[in-house]
């Protein structure tokens, strides 16, 4: 059965437990593992992260949507703004790469959020923005033959 | 998110206690920096056993403090990280910088 999920939020650094720990959530109707829900929450929470750091410098109608899609054996993220968009999203994407060291950012979400799921896409929004999508099998091959 | 510490001789001994997110970064900086701008630190414990969640925040917070501890000689000692902790570390590299105690 697929199942969906919308969370629209203000890009403010309070609302990144909330984002991590909402996805999360939804997602033990799956009934993941442990680890599996760690890598989920920290994937979350860096792509929530990088729109709360980087998309809103005005602070102005600074919101974040979160969509959570479950299925049967996977769940899909979709973290998007309307922020000011990433200038070079596959320099973004390297490792320790960072538009803030002064701030001392690690410069590894990117890095985090393709290890610990096994798909991630990097794209502008449109009109403007970011959207972050990211994929985790949660029940593999076994599941499948146990249940049929 | 909240932060116990104790002094042992030369050691400072710091537990992470909560969820180090970008949210909480700025108060564990300035703590942690804070307490190592005491008289005689020669060693950082940092006890990770409480610590319930860390992203990639913290793994700039930890370097941040490396970079101001490796002109004083003063070395990392990470203690005890929770599995999920430990795979954020493992994969920044931290451990060639910090040694993992326990």
């Amino acid at each position: 059965m697929k199942n969906q999920m919308t969370v629209i939020f203000d890009a403010v650094s309070e609302n990144e437990a909330f984002a991590r720990n909402t996805v999360a959530a939804f997602c033990v109707a799956l009934d993941p593992t442990v680890d599996q829900i760690n890598d989920i929450k920290t994937a979350v929470s860096e792509a929530v992260t990088n729109s709360i750091v980087h998309a809103y410098p005005s602070g102005e109608n600074n919101k974040i949507t979160v969509v959570t899609t479950i299925d049967d054996e996977s769940v899909h993220i979709v973290v998007s703004d309307e922020g000011i968009g990433i200038d070079n999203i596959e320099n973004a994407m390297q490792p320790f790469y960072t538009t803030k060291p002064e701030q001392e950012r690690s410069g590894m979400g990117f890095t985090v959020m393709e290890s610990f799921m096994d798909e991630l896409k990097v794209e502008p929004n449109t009109p403007n923005g970011t959207v972050v999508s990211m994929t985790k099998t949660i029940r593999g091959a076994d599941w499948k033959k146990k249940k049929r | 998110m909240k932060i116990e510490h104790y002094r042992k001789s030369d050691e400072l001994h710091v537990k992470l206690c909560g969820e180090l997110d970008e949210h909480h970064s700025a108060y564990v900086r300035m703590s942690l920096d804070s307490l190592l701008d005491s008289d005689g630190v020669k060693r950082l414990y940092i006890d990770m056993s409480e610590l319930a969640f860390m992203d990639s925040t913290g793994i700039g917070v930890l370097i941040g403090r490396y970079k101001r501890l490796k002109p004083r000689g003063v070395p990392i000692y990470i203690e005890s990280p929770p599995p999920a902790v430990d795979r954020v570390l493992g994969l920044s590299g931290i451990y060639n910088i910090m040694i993992k105690a326990g």
